[in-house]
């Protein structure tokens, strides 16, 4: 899964500036994707192409249980988001509904890709290939239940063994 | 095994669970409101489009619905979520549907205790992040989003990871002019907004056993803002008592074993805690109110689930007594039921005296949604549970969280206030 990376060097993006809580009465997916990210970039919407990645620090996705965060980032066409660490709904959120991969990465990866790199992410061999700058980083595998629930496609495709 | 291994162990079906088993744990309560109640039925019409059915609730006597975060409807879209959410309960024959304009109704978390909709031992789930809260009555806790909601709905289980137990105990009781509120914020300031991700934070210790049952609740309410799955309280008699009060009938208590384990513990003692307020932008960064005093405010909020339960107004109410608010204020009572207990005992009137607008039921102003939403620049204090940026309002606004206590003693100096300092 190639695409390239829009990076918020920083810590803690919260669920308030993925998708401000005044939209939380939207329920239109497209209409929820021109609000992403908001709260922190409000250039986002216009910048973001189909297939981006976003790469942030730890705790990304902290706060609210509002599944319209992985929505609205989704549906402005991010496919996976590479962080140091997420907060457990939105990490749950994101698999359970097949909205994008959470992937977690090591500081190696979040210090060396840039805004802009292209990468290459291969989760079965949990490898992330930096195209741009010609390096390869390891990613953190998905404990066995994501695994099996991001293969199914989501929750509701998932038969439990 | 500790009481959060006991209660997912008996919900799967096994002897025994430990930290990192997967496991799939039979739903006792599932709760959606306004906001989640919306997204599951959008959840609903995409399955159906993929073939699947959801003619049928797996039990709709063991849902509830709340309509709590754009009540009283703030506009359009929001009216419409709540006749969507009507049809819902009416198509799939929910009848605990809490009513805006219909006698008791109020915040989600809020009337899971005051209705006793949660017992002790249960596995409870909801479609909002505070959820945690009810652990305080000895359950299981645990906020999901609309998908997780709806899988539950239709099959009445969900797979969670057992999480670790991180266990705070405090001995002592709390100073009289320090709040559960100041403790949990003391709490997150020393692990951070990540320091209880995806792990159990347990209370205990003689300064809970000492605490009333909403006390533990705020304290409960806020393990969500530590990235914690659950919090939770060991119950005991005072939970039976108040839920007993409330109509609870059946009542059988879980708890841990005496060789329960923990990751880790952490120890507090009562008589050193003091006032805390979180400044922007996270929960986490902690000042002593003596040490922030100089910080001038525009208003005071108290309300939400985290800070607007009967004690919690009772507390402010023992600071507004025959003085004035200098700075907007608003109380606002997060159930019906607070709010007729407040009124019938004085409480009301002492806010209205003291200059103090009171409004109705709702997350409102929490969630930055409607109903008293902050200007650029404008400086809060506030009961609530959240303060990143934009969370109340304008994303240049700033929110101070703190206590009851605190929140009606700045609203009577304008500037962030020790109760101890009030004349």
């Amino acid at each position: 899964m190639k695409g390239n990376v829009i990076k918020y060097e920083r810590d803690n993006i919260d669920t308030d500036v993925i998708i401000p809580g005044q939209y939380l009465k939207v329920h239109d997916y497209a209409e929820l994707a021109l609000h992403a990210m908001e709260g922190l970039d409000p250039d986002f919407h216009s910048k973001v192409k189909d297939g981006d990645f976003i790469l942030s620090g730890r705790n990304f996705g902290c706060g609210s249980s509002r599944e319209h965060a992985p929505i609205a980032l989704s549906h402005s066409g991010i496919k996976a988001v590479l962080a140091l660490s997420f907060a457990r709904i939105f990490y749950r959120n994101a698999v359970d509904g097949a909205f994008l991969l959470p992937i977690e990465i090591e500081e190696d990866a979040y210090s060396d890709i840039s805004e802009g790199d292209e990468i290459d992410i291969d989760i079965h061999t949990n490898e992330i290939k930096n195209l741009t700058k010609n390096k390869t980083y390891k990613m953190k595998p998905f404990s066995e239940i994501i695994g099996k629930i991001i293969e199914a496609g989501g929750l509701f495709k998932y038969k439990p063994d | 095994m500790n009481i959060t291994e006991k209660i997912l162990a008996r919900a799967s079906g096994r002897q025994r669970v430990a930290p990192d088993d997967v496991i799939f744990a039979n739903v006792d309560k599932v709760m959606i409101h306004d906001v989640s109640g919306p997204g599951v039925i959008k959840v609903f019409d995409k399955l159906k489009k993929q073939g699947i059915n959801v003619d049928k609730l797996w039990d709709p006597t063991k849902v509830w619905v709340a309509e709590d975060h754009f009540v009283p409807s703030a506009d359009k879209v929001s009216a419409e979520n709540i006749v969507k959410l009507s049809n819902f309960t009416k198509n799939y024959g929910i009848e605990k549907h809490f009513k805006y304009g219909m006698g008791q109704y109020g915040i989600c978390h809020t009337l899971s205790h005051e209705e006793a909709l949660v017992l002790p031992g249960e596995v409870y789930v909801g479609g909002d992040s505070h959820t945690n809260t009810t652990g305080a009555l000895g359950s299981f806790a645990c906020g999901l989003g609309h998908t997780d909601v709806a899988y539950v709905l239709l099959n009445g289980k969900i797979w969670f990871k057992v999480p670790e137990t991180l266990y705070f105990k405090l001995n002592g009781k709390l100073p009289e002019h320090v709040m559960a509120k100041d403790f949990i914020l003391k709490i997150i300031g020393d692990i951070s907004t990540e320091g209880g991700a995806y792990k159990t934070m347990q209370f205990g210790g003689s300064g809970i056993d000492e605490m009333s049952v909403e006390s533990r609740l705020t304290l409960c309410n806020m393990t969500t803002e530590a990235g914690a799955k659950n919090g939770i309280v060991e119950p005991d008699q005072k939970v039976i008592d108040y839920l007993t009060s409330r109509g609870a009938k059946n009542i059988s208590l879980v708890n841990g074993d005496n060789d329960a384990e923990y990751e880790k513990i952490y120890e507090y003692e009562g008589s050193e805690m003091e006032p805390i307020v979180a400044k922007p932008f996270s929960p986490e960064n902690i000042s002593i109110v003596r040490e922030t005093s100089s910080v001038e405010l525009d208003k005071s909020y108290i309300g939400s689930c985290t800070g607007a339960k009967y004690e919690d107004l009772e507390a402010a109410a023992r600071i507004l007594k025959g003085r004035k608010v200098k700075i907007r204020t608003e109380v606002l009572p997060a159930s019906i039921s607070i709010y007729k207990r407040a009124m019938e005992n004085g409480l009301l009137k002492i806010f209205l005296d003291a200059g103090v607008t009171i409004g109705p039921p709702t997350c409102g102003a929490c969630c930055g949604a409607h109903m008293g939403v902050l200007a650029k620049d404008e400086i809060c204090i506030s009961t609530t549970n959240r303060n990143f940026p934009g969370r109340m309002g304008h994303v240049d606004s700033q929110t101070y969280l703190s206590s009851p206590l605190v929140a009606a003693a700045s609203a009577v100096t304008g500037k962030i206030t020790d109760p101890r300092d009030l004349n």
